[in-house]
């Protein structure tokens, strides 16, 4: 199942792209994280595991167990810093 | 309640928000407070300066954010016009970055919603934040004395005790 993967502000910059498609065999957030994981470095993978990084399904903030529908979009984000 | 909430590159024009915010009042408001943000050229006394900020947002998420703080204070304060324009992209030391704009039957409910969402704003609202510095750009942190300020408000005698914090003097 493919889902679409974004990264915003430091995240985007650690991982060096803003989006991209993703196929994972496990539909969860953490299903995404594992087939993540095999295409990123250990200070990658860091940056994405971080403390306070939040996950939002189509723009709304979901937990790691939160189960995934094909062309979903999955978004982390890094501690937001306000206006 | 009526709310606007816009995220923008563009600069905005406060007298004519206001006046737009007053037209579709009519009569029943007896006050209206504004409240614009600037950014500023240093955050510390011993900080190099800062050449500027660049924000960042989710389009879509970031508004839907703010206009549920903006529904927030509408069911703590009586209000009749919430307006918020946030800037995003590469601003310099004393540009427009927020305007919070709100108008009330009576000032009490203005001020206090004001300051309410500009506590949410600060802290809650879905932004990043580099500073620009001569010495490199870095993605800043939410200050203690935000969270202070936020978290203030979830007490029942919303006394606050407020540090100020980042570039941009708000």
């Amino acid at each position: 199942m493919r889902v679409t993967v974004r990264f915003f502000a430091s995240l985007r910059e650690a991982l060096g792209r803003e989006r991209l498609d993703v196929d994972v065999a496990d539909p969860t957030v953490a299903g995404v994280c594992a087939a993540l994981a095999g295409a990123l470095n250990k200070c990658q993978r860091e940056a994405l595991e971080a403390p306070g990084v939040r996950v939002a399904v189509n723009q709304v903030l979901a937990h790691r167990s939160a189960p995934l529908a094909a062309g979903d979009e999955v978004a982390f984000l890094p501690p937001v810093t306000g206006g | 309640m009526r709310r606007q909430v816009r995220v923008q590159t563009a600069d905005f024009d406060i007298a004519a928000e206001w006046a737009a915010c007053r037209a579709r009042c009519g009569g029943g408001a007896g006050a209206v407070v504004a409240f614009g943000g600037l950014v500023r050229d240093r955050t510390g006394e011993a900080e190099s300066p800062v050449r500027g900020l660049h924000l960042e947002h989710f389009p879509g998420m970031t508004e839907a954010g703010i206009e549920r703080m903006v529904d927030q204070a509408g069911e703590r304060w009586r209000l009749l016009d919430v307006t918020v324009v946030h800037r995003v992209g590469t601003l310099a030391p004393e540009d427009q970055i927020v305007l919070v704009l709100v108008a009330a039957p009576h000032r009490p409910d203005a001020f206090a919603a004001c300051e309410f969402l500009m506590d949410h704003l600060k802290t809650d609202a879905v932004f990043w934040k580099k500073e620009r510095r001569a010495s490199g750009d870095a993605w800043l942190q939410a200050t203690l004395g935000d969270r202070d300020r936020r978290a203030a408000w979830c007490s029942e005698d919303g006394g606050r005790q407020g540090q100020t914090g980042g570039s941009d003097g708000r």
